[in-house]
């Protein structure tokens, strides 16, 4: 089977995405105030600490960031081929009484984001959590939306969507592959 | 890549990469124990059988805390309270077990080899948690995985056993471990509880009880095991104490920053001074919190999917 690739973003489309959603966090959260970022591995991570930088510049507020890994949380262990590895979770503050930024590189189904959802909530309480993307593709599986998405990419459901980021990939761009 | 087995038996089935994986996933696990709700999700609605045929309290709690860490039920039986001790078989007991559908099974027996009877014979996995004097491998796990969390790494590292080899189950699942991953090991204790051929195994055997101290990294010290022959072994535990016992005076002439392990019930005054055993290099605790970050782990990787 051949497959195509399209590249969807570049890296200056990527950094001007991020840049927006920076910009919407400060406006709906009062300028940072009991702000966390929690990314999902690995990628979400990266993006997190990059929203976290962005913040900075524009707010003078540090907003600390965690990773977790959604592994053990998953509902599709016994469904998938190969067992994923266990990436370990670190959140380094605790999430009571915070307001939670999660953030992942692609919404898909909606099952990661109901994964990490739990994951958050046995780490402790949070006021409150909402959901930052950097691309929506559509084709929702649960009842889940994002607060800030960096891009909408309409997809079809057997398509591939590859997100690279240059701290972990060396390079910052977004393809979608199709079977063709 | 996961666990090739459905089984752990033995260390020596373990290829370095499978004991690698293991070791990297107790270390992700290991934070869950910190955590406030100390539990996840991952193996709910997954039974877990704790069959034990010798005592244990550190090793049954350990697997039944990481089965319910990970939301698996778990469910001890001891033989004394259960149909063993009205002579039923080992093969028996798997099969009745096996059919009220566990998905694995832990087993300890005072038999060499009654945890592969019970793989061959029953569907659900099986873990050795120690078989008489042959394999005890999650305790050689979750030392390796402690000497790696303090060491780094198993390259030039030399880990010294001491006391009786013959008849330690620990001795044996240790020195196929720490090999495999690159340490040297060396093993001590009184001649008639050195095993013939226990090169072939990997280890050497050290000249003296000066030369197993000083001239190592890690001090692993072994338990004399009364309801073993090892009473007969020696002519008194005092003499035993006296020649093969760590104390304060043996351990000023080891390293700076030696590791000592112990597995686990300690005798006081015979194997181990109680000053070194409560000391700032003894790691016997580390060991036991490990444990369960380690038994988490081959959960997971067994059954996890």
């Amino acid at each position: 089977m051949s497959r195509r690739k399209k590249l969807v973003l570049n890296g200056e489309e990527i950094e001007k995405s991020l840049k927006r959603i920076a910009h919407e966090i400060v406006e709906k959260n009062r300028e940072g105030e009991h702000l966390v970022f929690i990314g999902i591995m690995r990628r979400g991570v990266t993006l997190a600490r990059r929203l976290s930088r962005l913040i900075r510049d524009i707010a003078q507020v540090e907003v600390p960031i965690g990773a977790l890994d959604i592994t053990l949380y998953r509902d599709d262990l016994s469904e998938i081929a190969a067992q994923p590895l266990l990436r370990k979770t670190d959140v380094p503050f605790s999430v009571k009484g915070t307001k939670v930024v999660l953030v992942d590189d692609v919404l898909f189904t909606g099952r990661t984001v109901r994964a990490a959802l739990d994951a958050i909530i046995d780490l402790g309480r949070p006021c409150s959590i909402q959901l930052a993307v950097l691309l929506d593709r559509g084709h929702r599986e649960l009842p889940i939306r994002a607060d800030y998405v960096g891009r909408n990419i309409p997809t079809a459901a057997n398509e591939v969507v590859e997100v690279k980021l240059s701290e972990d990939d060396g390079v910052d761009e977004v393809m979608i592959e199709e079977e063709s | 890549m996961p666990l090739r087995s459905k089984d752990l038996l033995t260390i020596e089935q373990l290829s370095v990469d499978e004991i690698n994986l293991i070791l990297d996933t107790a270390d992700s696990m290991k934070e869950i124990s910190s955590r406030d709700i100390k539990k996840v999700p991952t193996l709910r609605g997954k039974t877990v059988i704790n069959l034990f045929y010798e005592p244990s309290t550190r090793t049954r709690t350990s697997f039944e805390i990481a089965g319910k860490r990970l939301s698996a039920d778990v469910v001890n039986i001891s033989t004394s309270s259960s149909s063993v001790s009205k002579g039923e078989t080992l093969k028996d007991t798997g099969k009745n077990l096996q059919a009220m559908s566990p998905d694995l099974v832990v087993i300890r027996h005072s038999a060499a080899g009654a945890p592969k009877i019970l793989a061959d014979a029953l569907p659900a996995s099986i873990i050795n948690a120690g078989d008489g004097a042959h394999q005890h491998p999650t305790q050689a796990l979750l030392d390796a995985f402690t000497i790696r969390e303090k060491k780094g790494t198993f390259e030039g590292l030399t880990v010294s056993i001491i006391g009786d080899i013959s008849h330690s189950r620990v001795a044996r699942s240790n020195v196929a471990c720490l090999t495999r991953l690159g340490a040297r090991v060396k093993v001590y204790g009184p001649f008639t509880m050195i095993p013939y051929f226990v090169e072939e195994l990997g280890a050497a055997v050290a000249p003296s009880m000066e030369d197993a101290v000083a001239d190592t990294d890690v001090i692993m010290m072994l338990r004399i095991q009364m309801e073993r022959q090892s009473a007969f072994l020696f002519p008194s535990l005092r003499e035993y104490s006296t020649f093969f016992g760590l104390n304060l005076e043996r351990l000023k002439r080891a390293k700076k920053d030696v590791l000592i392990m112990h597995p686990g019930p300690v005798n006081r005054g015979v194997e181990i001074a109680p000053e070194v055993a409560d000391g700032p290099y003894a790691l016997i605790l580390e060991q036991v919190a490990n444990g369960v970050a380690v038994r988490m782990a081959l959960l997971y990787l067994l059954i996890g999917k």
